[in-house]
């Protein structure tokens, strides 16, 4: 068994698992953090992205003892005192979403892509990072536009 | 996914004691490969000994003629490495075309090369260069590096810790990524070293992994220029045949990529 202490959207948290438990595992099973998705369990869909140390990164492809030391942000963390980040209330203001399963992994990508590359990101290059992001209702379009209208926010907020 | 036991390692030294020690151990480094091949029950490997955070083999130098990218680096730092780009940006290039975004954070130069997929990029970069392997026990040369599929020069005992690049005088990398996997279904990479001479390594197209392409390499060499690729005769023979391509497909990419990677250089 694997004791893993990390900061998980601002709170430290401890937990032991099973050496094989995957990262998404833990965050979902074990601290019941359910906003982190499993989609294909393939590392090809992006649904599970959280933040690890800053990094995107697929929770799915991650054992949960990497986690030792980390400092993880999923979905629940990116809301403030009740109100939505910038990206998750563009991906609102846009309907960003149809069914909704990739949302999360959606917009953890973003968050991470604006961050890497700034606000004045343009369509083509937003369309290009979200390689490692499926949208089985292929609602891009709606995506893309969400991102950007958030990207110039994050940028007048910073 | 089999139970396993997880270590992390502090030291290159530690890394090897561990392996030595496990009953049948694996490295592991970004994992892109080697979870997902365990959480689908192909490996259950007995222990795995986490090298990410071993402090020398992270890190990227630039000194002279010479890149030299630790093994445990990621491809996103590699990408967006001023250094790289600055003395061989078709190295950050290459690196930035790997997977998506969230693979590049977390895979490894050394993982990749180690694993010696057919379809992966760096091998491409690595025989392309005529790169130097650096390991816990020698220095191998990239023609002595690759010898098949999934198959390597390296010991069981041995750990990749730094592979040094040459600095070209002009070099890029073309590939054709399967419309569905955005794997390369063929990958060109050609290089003008200082001393004048061409290399040119194929990846993706192979039917024994990556290989240099001797008949590019003297039309190239005579004349560095798309033009040259078009009376260059390619073989379909022991190139990969599979549902994505035939190997007659994959000869023609390999003429069409390594146009498309000169007129780029």
């Amino acid at each position: 068994m694997a004791t893993v202490s990390m900061t998980v959207n601002g709170k430290a948290v401890q937990a032991t698992v099973e050496d094989r438990t995957l990262l998404v595992d833990l965050l979902r099973e074990t601290l019941g953090l359910t906003g982190t998705h499993v989609g294909c369990d393939t590392s090809q869909c992006g649904a599970c992205v959280i933040h690890m140390n800053g990094r995107a990164v697929k929770a799915c492809t991650k054992l949960a003892a990497q986690a030792e030391g980390a400092d993880i942000t999923t979905i629940e963390g990116l809301a403030t005192d009740g109100a939505l980040h910038p990206m998750q209330e563009a991906f609102r203001e846009h309907h960003g979403l149809q069914c909704g399963f990739c949302t999360p992994g959606m917009i953890m990508s973003a968050v991470e892509m604006i961050d890497r590359l700034g606000s004045d990101i343009d369509e083509a290059t937003i369309r290009e990072q979200l390689e490692g992001n499926i949208c089985r209702c292929t609602g891009y379009h709606n995506i893309v536009k969400a991102i950007q209208s958030a990207a110039g926010q994050m940028g007048s907020n910073a | 996914m089999y139970q396993t036991t997880y270590h992390k390692a502090a030291s290159v030294a530690e890394a090897v004691s561990l392996l030595s020690g496990a009953e049948d151990g694996k490295l592991l480094a970004g994992g892109h490969t080697l979870l997902p091949t365990m959480k689908q029950r192909l490996a259950s490997p007995s222990d795995i000994i986490d090298i990410t955070g071993i402090a020398e083999l992270n890190g990227i130098d630039a000194s002279g003629d010479t890149v030299t990218v630790g093994a445990a680096t990621p491809h996103a730092d590699v990408e967006t490495s001023a250094a790289v780009k600055g003395a061989i940006p078709a190295l950050a290039a290459l690196a930035g075309t790997i997977g998506d975004p969230h693979v590049r954070n977390v895979g490894t130069l050394g993982g990749s090369i180690a694993n010696a997929d057919p379809a992966a990029d760096y091998p491409g970069a690595v025989l392309g260069l005529g790169a130097t392997v650096h390991t816990n026990q020698r220095t191998i040369a990239a023609d002595d590096f690759f010898t098949g599929l999934f198959e390597t020069a390296l010991n069981d005992d041995e750990i990749i810790t730094s592979v040094a690049f040459p600095v070209p005088a002009q070099a890029a990398y073309a590939k054709f990524p399967n419309p569905a996997s955005r794997y390369s279904m063929t990958g060109v990479f050609v290089a003008k070293m200082k001393d004048g001479s061409v290399r040119v390594a194929v990846t993706g197209a192979g039917d024994d992994g990556v290989f240099r392409s001797s008949a590019l390499e003297a039309a190239l060499s005579s004349n560095w220029s798309a033009d040259a690729v078009d009376g260059v005769d390619i073989s379909a023979d022991g190139l990969l045949s599979d549902i994505h391509a035939s190997a007659a497909y994959r000869a023609n990419l390999i003429k069409q990529m390594a146009k498309r990677a000169v007129a780029a250089a």
